[in-house]
């Protein structure tokens, strides 16, 4: 049984103090059953997650209680992709012929402070400063820029483009143009990446309604279907965040899977792929996940960012709303965010930031701690 | 009286003449790991052995951390004393790649493959006086320019 997502909601992103992050995914389940014209009542289950905001299944506390099985998910930058894959699941198998997947968030100003023991690292790793996301990312790229000739300003153009992005998308956090002068010379924080560079903990919410795709045309005119959704953790040998030691022999990580799964189960190739929304937590995430997404080669990403291929108007237009970078990442919002924005683009409905030349297939991906990839394959 | 107390037990022999970090390897697939770990994250073998890791390898990356971390950091640090520090992951040959803080932090004079040597110096001292000891990444020294 294939499946297709029939409504989608969003509230927008960055800071919302008059809403709680558990009221900003009401209001975005609301939008998202109006859109597939159905009731909370109508749905058969549910999967969510929030990482700071409370139970996702709390929605029950505002939506209406109706005795569906409802799950939290709980897997760090990849919980939203993580919701969507068991909701897929359930659909696929049968079990279910609809149902609501949501994500929101609500996080404090700063930095993520992880703690050790919750990924069975001792505290000692955190004590002596070890235990920071934009370590890793910062140390990720930089051996990436060392092996693969990536420059500075090629970093500097990707957060560039993600706020002109994002000042075309009413729904993002940060709507003002920034020049990648402007991201170079702004306070580096974790050499080579400075902080116009990376993208903030924020608040938002998603939600979508998902059905079997012979029942998707009772609920709208232009269903979007869901090719493929897949999870994948890491391998031995990869190397990820959190981790006081990697192994000699490196293995590829779980991005490169989770892709390379997605293509074959979806039949399509990343030449056939539209438009793409990969995780941007930092601009290098951006660069490197072009490649292990299939994108391109290493190290092709520098002529590709340069001459504005993934720009809206490119040929390999790359997130298209602004990305992490422009609208924060409340942690269980922002996967959802990335199939939001592709459904809006392959029904054409992304307004100043749509896509020409009607879009057929879109792509998503995050990555999230210690070690984990979700993506998912649209089609109109 | 103060003494010195490792930071965690078991993460680098201490007290020794020559403190070094320890790591544990696979008796069923050879593969090392540190911290010490009790099953092979390789091959999900429960028999490993510890040994001491080498005490010089090559920087593979590294950053610098130029903001102060939030807790758990414990330092003796307030936002205003606090210096970047660097950080980075150091291949000991035959063993693994360790991440460690960096006694350098000025990027100019850090860059991939250069020589570093595991030291062992005070992270912190408490309020009764002992000071907690942890191991660090240093350059290792250029040799004396002569005349």
């Amino acid at each position: 049984m294939d499946v297709a997502i029939v409504g989608i909601g969003i509230h927008p992103f960055g800071r919302t103090p008059s809403r709680t992050g558990l009221q900003q995914g009401a209001y975005a389940a609301r939008l998202a059953l109006q859109d597939a014209g159905v009731e909370w009542k109508d749905m058969q289950f549910a999967f969510g997650g929030s990482a700071s905001a409370g139970n996702a299944d709390a929605l029950g506390n505002e939506l209406g209680l109706t005795g569906i099985p409802f799950i939290n998910v709980a897997n760090g930058c990849a919980t939203g992709g993580s919701s969507l894959m068991a909701a897929y699941a359930a659909i696929k198998s049968g079990e279910h012929d609809i149902g609501l997947v949501a994500g929101f968030d609500k996080h404090d100003r700063g930095a993520f402070n992880a703690d050790p023991a919750a990924l069975g690292i001792g505290q000692w790793y955190g004590e002596v400063g070890l235990m920071m996301t934009t370590q890793f990312f910062a140390m990720k790229i930089q051996k990436y820029m060392h092996d693969y000739g990536i420059s500075a300003d090629t970093l500097a153009k990707v957060a560039e483009k993600a706020f002109s992005n994002g000042a075309l998308n009413p729904n993002a956090w940060r709507r003002e143009p920034v020049s990648a002068e402007q991201v170079a010379d702004s306070m580096m924080l974790n050499d080579p990446l400075t902080k116009f560079m990376f993208c903030s903990p924020a608040e938002g919410g998603v939600a979508l309604v998902l059905c079997r795709a012979d029942k998707a045309k009772n609920y709208c005119d232009s269903p979007v279907y869901l090719k493929s959704a897949v999870l994948r953790s890491r391998r031995f040998g990869s190397f990820e965040v959190f981790a006081p030691s990697q192994a000699l022999q490196q293995v590829d990580g779980p991005t490169v899977d989770a892709s390379k799964a997605a293509f074959e189960m979806a039949g399509v190739g990343p030449g056939d792929i539209d438009v793409a929304q990969l995780q941007d937590t930092e601009s290098g995430a951006e660069v490197m996940h072009m490649a292990e997404n299939g994108f391109c080669e290493h190290g092709e990403q520098e002529q590709l960012i340069q001459s504005g291929a993934t720009h809206i108007g490119g040929s390999m237009p790359i997130n298209t709303d602004g990305g992490c970078l422009a609208n924060g990442e409340p942690i269980g919002a922002s996967g959802l965010r990335q199939v939001y924005e592709n459904v809006l683009q392959l029904r054409g409905q992304a307004g100043d930031h749509q896509v020409p030349g009607d879009p057929r297939l879109g792509y998503t991906h995050v990555y999230g701690a210690p070690g984990i990839s979700a993506v998912t394959i649209l089609q109109r | 009286m103060s003494k010195q107390v490792p930071i965690v037990e078991g993460l680098f022999t201490w007290p020794a003449e020559q403190p070094a970090l320890l790591g544990s390897r696979c008796n069923n697939c050879g593969v090392a790991a540190f911290p010490v770990a009790q099953s092979c994250m390789a091959c999900s073998g429960q028999d490993v052995s510890v040994e001491e890791l080498p005490g010089r390898g090559t920087l593979w990356t590294w950053t610098v951390q130029r903001f102060m971390p939030k807790p758990p950091y414990h330092s003796n640090e307030t936002p205003e004393t606090f210096q970047p520090y660097g950080v980075g992951y150091l291949e000991l040959p035959g063993g693994v790649r360790v991440e460690g803080r960096l006694t350098e932090n000025d990027p100019e004079k850090i860059r991939i493959g250069m020589e570093m040597d595991v030291v062992f110096d005070t992270w912190r001292t408490e309020d009764n006086g002992d000071e907690i000891i942890t191991f660090f990444f240093r350059p290792v020294s250029e040799p004396a320019q002569e005349g």
